[in-house]
């Protein structure tokens, strides 16, 4: 009897051997998408650092390796801290309001309340809007001739207002296009992350005593943390790329004055021929990027776990 | 909760309905006001007016962009579905220290804005002679989606598919093909859906890539194809609205159609996430 069941151990034990040998030979099942993404992802990355240390225009064959130069230029640019500090609005201003917007929508629309479905729906709509074309519906609505704002600001009496042209108002309009896009995607991670969250806790505190502040500041908030940690990586990584809005609503002017770093990157290469150039503004954001998301998911994810 | 307090947040609900729907209200007033009619564009016209239609389409030669447009995103958008769920199996069933490293770059890569590299890119596009053809765009948008793909699918594997039932296909004797095709890949269904929806959007909408590599008219996208047409009508908003809509309009319908899963995909990708 222990004979036999030996023998089905071994058998069993043989079997599993195979399973486990055929499950490490599934390595051939990634080969293509890490091909396309080596050939066109971290292929393109590492050549533009090589490409950062030369002055290539973009076209011809030659370029001569000029070292640090095209850095040494890139940080006595003025021009870089415009489109840094713009870049930086984009991605910061954008996340804040996105963060704060979007919760109160959900905590909103988290209630039992009218109308929740329609407000949902058109508060999510934008977001399969092309940023392009959205960036032009908000034209037809700033435009300082025949625009939708100056209708009013005219009825009102007022001189009809340039606020696309005018280079200190167009970077927070920018801010507040990209986030009317995108703080749906706010709100319904917010409300997947509100949905998880038990009604005992609630009903706890309800018993306790806690006021309806204290409630969401000790039971929603910390709970939430989860959604906030995503809700900032993806709204950052979005702001600090932006780049067809910026495109659609101002073309980056009045002169450079609402310019990102991938608009600039992009008239760098094709407007200047100025490649080696560009390829180093690639380089600084790809860097600023990493360097910002990861700061931010360090941080957030700390406080989840204290919470 | 009391009916009263109900009831302002409901109005308030409203309310916030209507500033969010602004926008698209300036664009139908636009679209469909005569370009001769200089009344407010709060106003909705007491008429309306198709002839902006009929002759955006035909000047920004929307035929042609909806052709191209349709063509990239189905293309990119399968080769997604196939290679992507194909990546994320082995990379979430066989836990070694390559598959964890392979992993992590795709995830890493999911924050490199395309366009930082965008000069390199281009170059090698062109030195490839891709440069102005369909191919080249769907597979830069199919690569640039794809560390998202296996991120959604490896989460999903991980969570949802027993792992006994590959076990007991494998002791019947199937294969790694017949096992991931026949058996694996129809469970994904509900995360394929949602992969299939947020990557049509993403590649429908894909501006960056489009300028870059579709210099050539006639393999215009939709978006390189608007931004032209609104270059050349700054002066006549009401015909840049029009084609506006009109290329907006597909991607509305399916969003209103498919609702449910747009939302619940896309909070489930998120919080598993």
């Amino acid at each position: 009897m222990s004979e036999l069941i030996d023998k089905q151990k071994a058998t069993i034990s043989k079997k599993r051997r195979k399973i486990s040998k055929e499950e490490s030979s599934l390595w051939w099942m990634y080969i293509p998408a890490l091909t396309a993404v080596s050939l066109f992802i971290i292929y393109p990355f590492l050549n533009g650092i090589q490409i950062s240390f030369t002055d290539w225009n973009g076209f011809s064959q030659e370029s001569n390796w000029v070292g640090l130069d095209q850095y040494k230029r890139l940080f006595s640019d003025p021009l870089t801290w415009l489109v840094v500090r713009n870049t930086l609005l984009y991605g910061v201003g954008s996340t804040f309001l996105q963060l704060t917007v979007g919760l109160v929508y959900a905590l909103l629309l988290n209630r039992s309340i009218k109308f929740k479905a329609l407000t949902r729906t058109i508060i999510y709509l934008p977001v399969i809007i092309s940023p392009l074309i959205m960036g032009y519906i908000w034209v037809f609505f700033f435009a300082y001739q025949g625009g939708a704002l100056n209708d009013i600001v005219m009825w009102l009496g007022f001189d009809p207002i340039n606020a696309l042209g005018n280079p200190s108002v167009n970077p927070w309009i920018i801010v507040l296009v990209n986030t009317y896009q995108f703080v749906g995607i706010s709100m319904i991670i917010y409300l997947a992350g509100l949905q998880g969250i038990s009604k005992d806790y609630y009903e706890a505190a309800d018993i306790d005593g806690a006021s309806a502040f204290q409630q969401f500041k000790k039971i929603t908030l910390p709970l939430l943390m989860p959604s906030i940690t995503i809700n900032v990586v993806l709204n950052l990584i979005g702001g600090l790329k932006l780049f067809d809005v910026i495109v659609s609503l101002t073309g980056g002017g009045p002169g450079n004055a609402s310019q990102s770093m991938s608009t600039f990157m992009y008239t760098l290469y094709f407007r200047r021929e100025d490649a080696g150039y560009a390829a180093t503004q690639g380089v600084l954001m790809t860097f600023m990027i990493l360097a910002i998301s990861l700061v931010a998911l360090v941080y957030f994810k700390r406080k989840e776990v204290e919470a | 909760m009391k009916t009263t307090t109900k009831w302002v947040l409901s109005i308030l609900a409203l309310i916030i309905s209507l500033i969010h729907f602004v926008p698209f209200y300036i664009l139908m007033t636009t679209a469909f006001k005569d370009r001769t009619d200089f009344s407010s564009r709060w106003l909705f016209p007491d008429y309306l007016s198709f002839a902006n239609f009929f002759d955006a389409w035909e000047r920004a030669n929307l035929t042609n962009a909806f052709m191209n447009s349709i063509i990239i995103t189905v293309g990119a958008a399968l080769l997604l579905i196939f290679f992507g769920s194909m990546a994320a199996y082995p990379l979430a069933r066989v836990k070694s220290r390559v598959n964890q490293f392979i992993f992590g770059l795709f995830v890493a890569i999911m924050v490199i804005p395309p366009l930082a590299a965008l000069v390199p890119l281009y170059n090698l596009v062109v030195q490839m002679g891709l440069i102005n053809t369909h191919a080249i765009a769907i597979l830069n948008n199919f690569a640039s989606f794809l560390p998202l793909t296996i991120f959604l699918y490896a989460g999903f594997i991980k969570s949802t598919i027993p792992k006994e039932l590959e076990e007991a296909a494998r002791i019947d004797g199937a294969g790694t093909v017949t096992l991931f095709f026949r058996i694996v890949f129809p469970l994904l269904k509900p995360i394929t859906a949602t992969i299939l929806i947020i990557s049509s959007v993403y590649i429908w909408n894909d501006y960056q890539f489009a300028i870059f590599f579709l210099q050539d008219s006639s393999v215009h996208t939709l978006t390189v194809t608007l931004s032209n047409f609104f270059g050349e009508n700054q002066n006549n908003l009401n015909l840049v609205a029009a084609a506006a809509l009109m290329a907006s309009l597909p991607m509305i319908i399916v969003f209103l159609f498919l609702q449910k899963h747009f939302v619940s995909g896309l909070s489930s990708g998120a919080v598993k996430g």
